[in-house]
């Protein structure tokens, strides 16, 4: 399967996890796992520590087997093959450059490993690395470089082979929140330039949001919800989404008709299958405004963010609640004001249910 | 399917079978000798068969008579060794905290002073001791804790390893600005901060120390002196027997003093004391290359 | 610190230079090249350097085994310890194991002997010759093996071996190409270290050789027990200064190493 002709794409891997189940030691890493990434497309996997994105991730990339279901590659079944014939790029989260070897020569590893002549090894691991922006770095050594150029070195390492598959496994996670941000950009760059089909792994939403076609939230080996970005953040089919993408306030409410009451306004509920009864309801802080009537509240605290501004209030009842505004307006802490709420729809979940109830997206 | 891939996170460890083959047919070869050890202090003299005599006889005499020697060398190493760890602690402990604190640039300077021993055999150290011994008798006298000064030389590279890791470990710094602002005086910086943060590895150096005085001879054999090791050989050439079951206790002693070592050396943090961490730990290194 | 390493060393190096009466000569350091000490120190090379690599091949195969162990588990600090207690502590303990297993009423020589019909020392006792020296050196070299190599196998990062299998390379690619060329830097120096030990050892041999002085040490102590030695004086120290040598020679090899290894390392 691997490409000899100097295509700089592969467009067209479609890969599908359907059911795969992982265990470790009794514990279910992941439960049923069904997800696919369409060709060329850039999927996120998010999710706290333990909701088991890794090992989708490495499952995929063959470092670990599976219990049951099956992982397909273009409608291939690969639950038989060997990390070595996947034919995957991988880029880790950190010190996995080969610490005897250049630069330059991790890239050409596997080439090597395809047997391909050292000339055309050699402009190849050039043109990879200079496709990272690292074409004056061939004979320097993992421990000569920052920690942001080593990541660009292993991603020149993972794509130079022209992989069908890129996996990413937080490669982002150990760098300064600077350089972070920036080869979030030039990895999205690339990607969309080469048009490969990326697994993205990581615990930081605004990575996931910012670069991803689609982000999927994974709780306790399972999808919880997948969707665009904006879908996410706009229509969080659980508190717990809404909690994870985005910031959010946790206020009780009633749910009736598939519309919730919180403090004497009706919102719409974004699940209109919820049943009847009182909620946990969750929302974000934009959709509530100081308005001229309405909700009363005291400000506690409120700082300035730059480009806006939040501000922490307690209600009549003794909650606190957050909300972001422009930053012309200025409260003054014990200042009394009045909220509204904009009305956008809200996610709920029962006060009943126990906040580890898995729901399908 | 995975290629030999196991689910621990080290991707090249060995199979629970290679691994036990490995372990198994090395440590059958390595146990031989132990084994004809013990096997030799159960011999029945020249009728053939076994018995415990020989272990019973050592115990109800009580180390009288014959053995009588052997009790006073193991009461002059265990002397030593007492001697040895406060000299090398005394000197070693504020000059180590001294240079990480005051002079972290003398800090090379102090490791290649600290480890220069080990490149140092002790054989040849006895030809240049001998002359210093003559004229350290003349001031001192000639007791046995005299050798507690060179032995110290002969364990500062295992005490500095032992301290110096924990030392890695520890922010003494920070810990003791912090200490200072909050109105310490040097003194109890160093009593009441550092020593109970350093105590593992103060206590780590401390054993292994004593390990490698009780295991000493070159320097005491050469220099006359009398200690448990010297006199096992002495006891050897008159009843073998003997000398094999003492040194068989002494390597227990040795292995159960090295076990503690190693349990200090572990994290002590609650979590690890009720489930043990999979990630391994930062084990305090204590085990230098020492002569045989 | 001074009078007990500085001092006694410039002594023993010294007094190889000086003649009795104290005026200086190279006499003493002329016997370097009697052919009786060439001959201690071929047989301590060669003793050393034997024990060294069979010592070094098989504590790396012995630390390999225990790759994927808890580093504070029950097996390692078993190992660990009982490493250190024979890498360290045997000496002279060392000599009577083996006089119990493999000495004329040896356990494994009477057992050969009545089972197989095998006289091990059909050609002579040679236990208590240089030859005798191989076992026990052998015996204290792997466990010093296992204590200073296993940090470095340890130190091997499981991305690597996930790297080399992501990009197409087999297990057999990660031991020769990723795995022997880091850990090389290591293992060569830990088996100087082993060399040094073995060359420097006095212990074991002088409670197993009574007679003869067939490597470096041995000499040395019949140097300091009759000044009368081949007819030199302060032969010791011309030994102590050899033995020296030597020790620098290995010790300027492993920094050399180390400062070529330092290309890829810190």
């Amino acid at each position: 399967m691997i490409s000899q002709q100097p295509t700089q794409t592969r467009p067209g891997t479609v890969v599908e996890f359907t059911g795969v189940v992982k265990e470790f030691a009794g514990m279910r890493a992941l439960n049923g796992f069904d997800l696919t990434l369409r060709a060329g497309e850039f999927v996120a996997l998010l999710g706290p520590s333990g909701s088991g994105k890794t090992t989708a991730l490495r499952v995929l990339a063959g470092l670990e087997s599976t219990d049951a279901g099956t992982i397909t590659i273009d409608g291939v079944d690969v639950s038989d093959l060997s990390t070595s014939k996947r034919d995957m790029g991988m880029v880790f989260q950190s010190y996995s450059l080969f610490p005897h070897l250049s630069a330059g020569e991790n890239v050409e590893f596997g080439l090597r490993m395809r047997k391909i002549k050292p000339a055309e090894r050699r402009r190849r691991a050039a043109a990879a690395l200079a496709m990272v922006g690292l074409e004056d770095h061939f004979d320097r050594f993992a421990h000569q470089l920052s920690g942001g150029q080593q990541q660009r070195v292993a991603l020149a390492r993972a794509l130079v082979t022209e992989p069908r598959v890129l996996l990413l496994d937080e490669p982002l996670s150990a760098l300064d929140a600077k350089v972070r941000v920036q080869l979030r950009d030039e990895i999205r760059r690339i990607q969309t330039e080469l048009g490969i089909t990326t697994l993205f792994v990581t615990h930081d939403q605004d990575e996931a949001l910012a670069v991803a076609d689609r982000v999927a939230v994974m709780r306790a080996g399972n999808i919880e919800q997948v969707g665009t970005p904006e879908e996410l953040y706009s229509r969080p089919a659980t508190p717990f989404i809404a909690d994870f993408v985005g910031l959010s306030n946790r206020i009780s409410g009633i749910v009736r008709n598939a519309q919730v009451d919180v403090y004497g306004t009706l919102l719409p509920v974004i699940d209109p299958a919820t049943p009847d009864g009182p909620a946990h309801v969750s929302i974000r802080p934009e959709d509530i405004e100081f308005a001229e009537a309405g909700l009363a509240a005291t400000v506690i605290a409120s700082s300035f963010l730059g480009s806006l501004r939040r501000t922490t209030v307690r209600l009549a009842d003794g909650s606190t609640v957050f909300l972001q505004h422009g930053v012309r307006v200025h409260p003054v802490t014990g200042e009394s004001v009045f909220l509204k709420f904009s009305g956008a729809p809200v996610s709920t979940e029962p006060v009943s249910s126990t906040s580890g109830v898995l729901k399908p997206a | 399917m995975s290629g030999g891939f196991t689910t621990g996170g080290v991707a090249h460890a060995p199979s629970r079978t290679v691994r036990t083959v490995i372990l198994g047919l090395v440590g059958l070869i390595f146990a031989v000798p132990i084994v004809a050890m013990i096997e030799f202090t159960l011999r029945a003299g020249l009728v053939g068969g076994y018995n415990v005599d020989r272990w019973v006889a050592l115990f109800q005499s009580g180390f009288t008579g014959v053995y009588r020697p052997v009790l006073i060398a193991l009461g002059n190493s265990v002397a030593l060794a007492i001697g040895t760890v406060v000299i090398v602690l005394l000197l070693l402990v504020p000059t180590m905290l001294l240079v990480h604190i005051r002079f972290p640039r003398l800090r090379r300077t102090l490791e290649f002073i600290c480890i220069l021993p080990i490149t140092i055999p002790a054989i040849v150290l006895v030809v240049g001791l001998a002359p210093v011994y003559a004229i350290v008798a003349r001031l001192l006298g000639s007791g046995v804790w005299t050798l507690a000064f060179a032995y110290g030389i002969t364990v500062l590279p295992f005490a500095y390893r032992a301290i110096q890791s924990n030392l890695d470990g520890v922010d003494v710094k920070t810990l003791t600005e912090a200490a200072r602002t909050l109105g310490a005086g040097w003194g109890s910086v160093l009593l009441r901060i550092l020593v109970p943060n350093l105590r593992r590895g103060i206590l780590a150096g401390a054993f292994i120390a004593v390990a490698v005085v009780l295991g000493e001879f070159t320097i005491a054999s050469l220099l006359n002196r009398v200690n448990l090791q010297t006199a096992l050989v002495v006891v050897s050439k008159v009843d073998p027997y003997t000398a094999v079951i003492l040194s068989l206790l002494a390597l227990a002693f040795a292995f159960v003093l090295l076990l503690v070592i190693g349990r200090l050396g572990a994290p002590r943090t609650r979590l690890s004391r009720t489930r043990p961490s999979l990630t391994g730990s930062s084990r305090t290194r204590t085990n230098v290359k020492g002569p045989a | 610190m001074l009078l007990f390493l500085a001092v006694p060393t410039l002594i023993a190096i010294g007094t190889g230079f000086f003649d009795k009466s104290g005026a200086p000569t190279l006499a003493t350091v002329a016997a370097l090249g009697d052919p009786v000490v060439l001959t201690t120190f071929f047989n301590s090379f060669w003793l050393s350097a034997l024990t060294a690599v069979v010592g070094a091949v098989v504590g790396a195969i012995v630390c390999y085994a225990l790759l994927g162990t808890r580093p504070d588990g029950p097996l390692r600090t078993t190992i660990d310890s009982l490493s250190g207690v024979l890498a360290q502590f045997g000496g002279v303990m060392l000599a009577f194991a083996f006089v119990a297993t493999i000495g004329i009423q040896g356990m494994v020589t009477l057992y050969l002997r009545d089972t197989f019909g095998i006289n091990i020392f059909e050609n002579g006792v040679w236990l208590y010759s240089t030859p005798g020296l191989i076992l026990p050196y052998i015996y204290f070299q792997v466990p010093l093996m296992i204590i200073t190599f296993m940090p470095a196998l340890q130190a091997l990062k499981p991305q690597w071996a996930e790297a080399n299998a992501t990009l197409g390379g087999s297990t057999a690619s990660y031991w020769l190409r990723i795995a022997f060329p880091v850990l090389a830097p290591s293992f060569i120096g830990s088996l100087l270290l082993l060399f040094a030990n073995a060359f420097s050892s006095y212990a074991t041999a002088a409670a197993l050789v009574s007679q003869g002085s067939q490597i470096v040490p041995l000499q040395i102590r019949a140097a300091l027990t009759s000044e009368t030695l081949l007819g030199r004086e302060n032969l010791a120290g011309a030994l102590a200064l050899g033995m020296i040598l030597v020790m620098a020679v290995v010790m300027v090899a492993y920094s050399a190493l180390q400062s070529r290894a330092a290309r890829w390392q810190r």
